[in-house]
Parts: structure tokens; sequence; C-alpha cells
């Protein structure tokens, strides 16, 4: 339990980070407000959008901050300093489509070093990557991808790390969770252990470390 | 000619796309124009709508009091959940989606070829963004692929060409296409011409095609 600002004060330069969201549901906007005003660089951003309309990704993009983005949609009506540096060349961004993305995170997180999934096949997101037939079916090989951090959003969180989410917000978080060295959460509500029935607990707490009461 | 062809507006190439959604379908609506057919989802069939950022059974577009700007859509629009509906993860849900549990999804288009490939995520322009979202996931792992786009560019070209000029999305996945003029059917010996506007003979529709069409079967 901590601020935020103390939640991710060590993040070091050079980091990768996952950040779970879709657009702005499930973004983890005072984590990446902090992280912004900590002023680590060079970072690795995973995440399914670049930021748009001036959150926190676009933040951390405009203040130049970022090397490389991982992620399936860049583009948005309203990407900011995004489209103006990669029309500059002055990021770095691994387009993956949205599946493999999770697949990727869900395999890092699960162990598994790499996978063959038939999507993307014989497109030019395929291109220099091994490539293998399975039942007659062309399969790419993509690698799991584990972070150094995950930031994520989630609703209800009790003592241990147990997490609940709030609707389609839910999206990466309980993926992302899985696949780094440090989780570290934002949650709008704290409740008592016990308070979470141990069916309806989404993320079990072994998968977070820090946790952060939004303001 | 063109100019004055009385075409199927959007919402119209949706009533269209709806007729071919069979009762109990589960249906992916891609980003862009396909997201119209949600408001025309006949009251009398069971249509279950999954979205890919982790909803199965989603409702209309929501109201303004009804907005929860975390319970939204593939395009990021407000939504609603049906009675019904559950919630998943991301992972969760493209396992959905590879595994074949999607029984019809609607995309739109840049490009289909007369074999059924499919080109939708990026432009040949140096300076466009690529974008690919779930493009290339939903154009494999969905049963039946269905694409809902403009007959031809806005420059009069057509969209259904023999090879496509952009970088493909998939290979040979589309089944059918629905455009502001006809119904297309891609069959393994060609696509054949389904139904087309009033304004259209089907020689006309060839001629502004552009690749050889099937006549409707009788």
């Amino acid at each position: 339990m901590a601020s935020a600002d103390e939640a991710i004060a060590d993040v070091a330069d050079g980091s990768t980070i996952l950040v779970s969201g879709f657009g702005g549901a499930g973004l983890p906007e005072q984590l990446l407000t902090a992280l912004v005003n900590q002023g680590a660089r060079d970072l690795v951003i995973v995440s399914n959008n670049a930021g748009n309309a001036g959150n926190g990704i676009a933040q951390l993009v405009a203040a130049g901050r970022v090397r490389r983005i991982v992620c399936s949609f860049p583009r948005q009506p309203d990407s900011g300093a995004f489209e103006q540096l990669f029309r500059e060349g002055k990021i770095e961004v691994e387009l993956v489509p949205q599946g493999t993305l999770s697949e990727r995170i869900r395999a890092g997180g699960a162990g598994i070093a790499g996978f063959y999934t038939p999507t993307a096949y014989g497109t030019e997101l395929a291109e220099g990557k091994e490539v293998r037939i399975f039942d007659g079916v062309g399969h790419v090989f993509e690698r799991g991808i584990l972070a150094d951090w995950a930031l994520i959003k989630a609703r209800t969180a009790d003592r241990w790390g147990n997490l609940t989410y709030h609707r389609t917000g839910r999206n990466f978080g309980p993926v992302m969770a899985t696949a780094a060295r440090c989780t570290v959460v934002q949650v709008s509500e704290r409740v008592q252990l016990g308070a979470i029935s141990p069916e309806h607990v989404i993320t079990p707490a072994i998968f977070v470390h820090r946790i952060v009461q939004e303001r | 000619m063109n100019i004055s062809l009385r075409r199927r507006s959007a919402d119209e190439i949706a009533q269209r796309v709806v007729q071919d959604i069979p009762e109990g379908a589960h249906v992916n609506l891609g980003i862009g124009m396909p997201m119209k057919i949600s408001n025309h989802l006949p009251k009398d069939r069971e249509i279950l709508l999954q979205s890919e950022n982790g909803l199965l059974g989603m409702g209309p577009l929501a109201a303004p009091h009804e907005v929860d700007t975390e319970l939204v859509n593939a395009g990021k629009q407000p939504v609603t959940m049906l009675p019904g509906a559950s919630l998943f993860n991301h992972a969760e849900s493209f396992a959905m989606i590879r595994g074949g549990r999607i029984d019809i999804c609607v995309l739109g288009a840049f490009e289909v070829s007369v074999n059924g490939d499919l080109a939708n995520w990026r432009t040949n322009r140096d300076d466009a963004i690529p974008a690919v979202g779930g493009a290339m996931d939903l154009a494999y792992g969905a049963k039946r692929l269905y694409v809902m786009m403009d007959h031809q560019t806005k420059d009069g070209r057509s969209k259904i060409v023999t090879t496509c000029s952009y970088p493909l999305t998939a290979r040979s996945v589309v089944d059918n296409i629905y455009t502001d003029l006809a119904t297309l059917v891609i069959q393994s010996d060609g696509i054949r011409a389904v139904d087309w506007i009033n304004d259209l003979e089907f020689e006309q529709l060839c001629d502004l095609t552009g690749v050889k069409l099937l006549p409707p079967k009788d």
C-alpha cells in the first residue's frame, strides 16, 4: 500500500512496462501521471494503444520518455505527440495483432517462452519470423513477453491484493498482472480480507505486489 | 452513370447483412461501418454480439444517462450489456476468436480479392500510421467473414480486385461482400452476384466491379 509516487519510485531507465487499458477503459491514469513526474527514460511501453487525447501514455510519449511502443492500435482520432514522433522516426513501434499481443503477455506470465499462432501468417507482420505448418495451416512463432513492471487498474482490492475489475475496464489487466516482476495496481475501492468472495476473485493476490488507492 | 445511382446507405447495407445472420449466432462487429449493424438486429432472433475488448452479450449504444466510460465497444464507444452478458479478459476474448467460437465477423475493408484475400489494416501511404487491432485474429478465427464496405474508392476504382495492392490482413478468408451497390458471395469458382441496386443491370455491375462476376443462381 502506497501513494502512486511511492509505488513507482524505483522504476529504472530502460524498463519494460505493461500498461492495461483499451483506450481510456482500464487505463491506470494516476500511475501514469506519477511515472511522468518520476522521470524514468528510455522506456519500452507495452499497451494496446499508443496514447490519445493527452492521457497518461500520450504524456509519456510527448515528454520523449518512450523509446519503443509495442501495441496493436496506435492510430487514434487524437494520438497527439505519438503521430509526430512516429513520422519523424523518433519512436520505435512494434505493431502486434491484438490477440497475439494478449497471448504473448499471457505466455510470458505463464512461463511459456513462445508459441505458434495462425494469426498474421502470410502477412507483412510475419516477415522475418519463424513459420511452421500444422495440420495444413501456416503458423507464426511468437515470443512471450515478460516485463519489469505492470501498471494496471482494477476496481477492488483487499489487503493481500486479490482483485476484481469494473466491466470492460478489465481487458488486459488480469493478463498483464501475471507477466511482470512487479505489478502495481490502481484501485478505486479497498475492502477487508474476505469481503471479496473467493468465487469472485478475478486476479489472485499472488500476482499483485503494490496497491495504490485512487485519489 | 456513377453520379446518378441510388446507392444503398450504410444503414441499408447493415439491414442487408442482418438478413444473413441466423438465430443464435455469435457475432463480432469491426469498427467503422459494421458497427451500424447493432442498430438493426431483429427482435425475433437472438444474436449475441462479442466485443473483443472483453464482452459477450453486448447491447445497444448507451444513452447519455447510461454512459459508463469503462463499458465500451471495440470502437471505444459507450455501450450497454444485455441480461446474460459476460465479461472477460483479453486473452480469453481472443481464445474465443482464434479458437473458432465466433460464427460471423463483419469487417470493413480497403480491398477484397476474387479469392477472398482481405486488405484492411494499412494503405501504402508512407506517412500513414499502421493499426491492426484485432483484424488479423478475427479474419483468421471467425467461422464466416463478411465484409461491409463501399463498392468503389472515392475516385471510382473498384475495391473488389484481382489481386490486393495493399498489405494483406489474411489470405482467402472473405465469404460474403456487402456494398452500397451489391451483395456478393465468394465461391471456389469465382464471385457470384446475389443482389444489387435497382439502378443497375447485371452487365453494368460487372463493369463497375472490374472483375468477372457469376450471375445469381436461379
